[in-house]
């Protein structure tokens, strides 16, 4: 490959697995919220 | 009726990142990138998805959640909720979120069709010892309808969305985004191991895989100033985030209130770029330049990238002898139909949720008239692919109306609903800080670039008045010297008119079903009680 082609390759790809990977652990990581707390739907009325 | 949720928050941003992930990311995106600066195309393409990907995404699942809060889960009385309750045309606005995932619907699941048609080809080697040309006219038979294959595989695919949208959201449609986005994954990782690692001279092959990737990713930087580089890269982003559709403020719309909705958002946003730009560009591009070379990729992929993933990659795998052309087949077609699958599921869900939150009818009766409804105006896509109807439907239901039904939406939300209500749904229980700085963008640049995105697609050269005006089909017409020719022309012509009105008459009667949504509200007393907090 040459340098430039491979430069955009390895910073798309970099950027890309990176957060895409960051992002991912942190939700796998984040404690669901407490469903007990949920604060439900409102109500509808007239 | 049962409050139907997510089971999970992993299955959510599985299916909503399914919903993203479709055949475009495999098909489309590497041939944009060819045509529009190889390695420099990623540089509007990212700006795109940091300036109008991103904050849409944190739009349209605020705007679901919040939606959730007062039962809607269909984008017509969300955008109602939104605006107020009082400027009452705005819910026929909301008329697109159901249109769109409707009219796709009935194209798309044809195209899924083919996926699972060529898995079963691949598997039963049926194009063992075929020439190229002849792998290439066994896809033209294949639209053609020359046997009954592709309508037994259409029936099959509908009847398999319907059951599993008749499961529900946890029961059906999250457990098929579990199984179907690893797998996806995994055949992707396996043929883009295969694709960058080909060798010259190996099975017939005349280039390294390399020599495609280092062509894909060559950049053109002269491209970045050019403005339809940038509209082709703003297109991209449209469609490979299933943004103005609708189907992501309905998934988002069965969440919990106490849901996060930016980390979810920005996670599924971010899967979806994995699989197009670091999985799609190491597949197609590689294993056609490898056995075809840099000229007759670049002609194929003028037309797109359907082409060369149903006519010519078959032919290609059987290089691989019988065995590997046969996994690689399945993976190929396989990977495709769960990025389809995934997709189309998400488009069944509005309109199951205007039908059930209006109407009051169950989760099966709904999913069961969605595919009804599917059939019916997906039969025309069918019958008469090769008069333009499948594009007609891509063009108006999967072009247009995404665009127009953002550039609404995004002003309803950050000037109707208002910015600062906007900004706190947003950041409602969010687990990552949210940068303010997506506050501004959100209220300025993605409306800006919205309307310039509809503006370029209105004006420019093959742009929507020209479409309207039949330019192209006028003008084959004209030069047309050949009778037969001149006359299917002509009939072309007729279907593409004829596919429009259906489509407009398909919008109207949406609409009237909202009309009489809204008298139904009233009566009941069901008018939204809206909440300032």
């Amino acid at each position: 490959m040459t340098t430039s082609a491979l430069i955009m390759f390895l910073a798309a790809n970099g950027i890309v697995i990176a957060v895409t990977v960051y992002f991912f652990l942190k939700v796998l990581r984040t404690a669901p919220p407490d469903e007990s707390e949920d604060e439900g739907n409102f109500p509808r009325g007239g | 009726m049962s409050k139907e949720n997510w089971g999970s928050r992993v299955g959510l941003v599985l299916a909503m990142a399914g919903n993203a992930v479709g055949l475009g990311n495999f098909l489309r995106f590497p041939a944009q990138a060819i045509q529009n600066g190889g390695g420099a195309f990623i540089i509007p393409y990212l700006t795109c998805f940091l300036l109008m990907g991103i904050p849409l995404l944190f739009v349209e699942w605020s705007m679901g959640r919040y939606g959730g809060k007062y039962g809607d889960h269909s984008t017509p009385f969300i955008l109602n909720s939104m605006s107020g309750g009082k400027r009452n045309w705005w819910k026929y606005i909301g008329v697109f979120g159901i249109f769109t995932n409707l009219a796709v619907a009935a194209y798309y699941c044809y195209l899924e069709s083919w996926t699972l048609a060529y898995v079963w080809r691949s598997v039963s080697g049926a194009f063992s010892g075929q020439s190229p040309d002849a792998v290439s006219q066994m896809f033209d038979n294949y639209v053609s309808l020359g046997s009954t294959e592709p309508i037994i595989f259409w029936i099959t695919c509908l009847l398999l969305n319907t059951w599993i949208l008749s499961r529900g959201l946890s029961g059906g449609v999250e457990i098929a985004a579990k199984i179907g986005m690893p797998l996806l994954i995994f055949f992707g990782i396996f043929l883009a191991i295969r694709g960058i690692t080909l060798q010259s001279g190996e099975a017939g092959a005349v280039n390294d895989g390399v020599v495609g990737l280092n062509y894909l990713w060559t950049p053109d930087f002269s491209t970045i100033w050019d403005f339809k580089v940038w509209l082709a890269a703003a297109g991209q982003i449209f469609f490979t985030l299933s943004v103005g559709m609708g189907s992501i403020q309905c998934y988002a719309s069965y969440m919990r209130q106490r849901d996060d909705v930016a980390l979810n958002a920005m996670s599924a946003g971010w899967m979806n770029e994995f699989v197009e730009v670091s999985l799609g560009a190491a597949i197609l591009i590689p294993i056609s330049v490898g056995y075809l070379g840099i000229d007759r990729v670049v002609e194929l992929t003028q037309s797109g990238g359907l082409g060369l993933g149903f006519r010519t990659l078959p032919y290609l795998f059987q290089q691989w002898g019988p065995i590997l052309a046969a996994l690689a087949g399945m993976a190929w077609f396989g990977l495709l139909f769960f990025a389809g699958i995934t997709s189309s599921l998400a488009m069944g869900t509005p309109v199951m949720g205007f039908l059930r939150d209006e109407f009051g009818w169950a989760r099966e009766r709904s999913a069961w008239a969605f595919g009804a409804l599917v059939l019916i105006l997906g039969a025309p896509t069918v019958m008469y692919f090769n008069y333009g109807v499948f594009d007609e439907y891509d063009y108006w239901a999967g072009t247009v109306s995404l665009v127009v039904f953002a550039m609404f939406e995004i002003v309803l939300f950050a000037w109707v609903f208002g910015m600062d209500k906007g900004w706190a749904e947003i950041t409602r229980h969010a687990d990552m800080k949210v940068p303010t700085i997506y506050k501004h963008i959100i209220k300025y640049v993605t409306p800006v670039i919205l309307i310039g995105v509809f503006l370029g697609s209105l004006l420019s050269e093959g742009g929507i008045l020209d479409k309207i005006a039949n330019k192209d089909i006028h003008a084959q017409i004209a030069a047309a010297t050949d009778t037969a020719v001149r006359a299917n022309l002509e009939d072309k012509l007729m279907f593409v008119n004829g596919s429009r009105l259906l489509l407009v008459l398909v919008f109207a009667l949406i609409a009237y079903a909202v009309y009489i949504a809204q008298r139904k509200r009233e009566r009941e007393g069901r008018v939204p009680v809206i909440h300032n907090d």
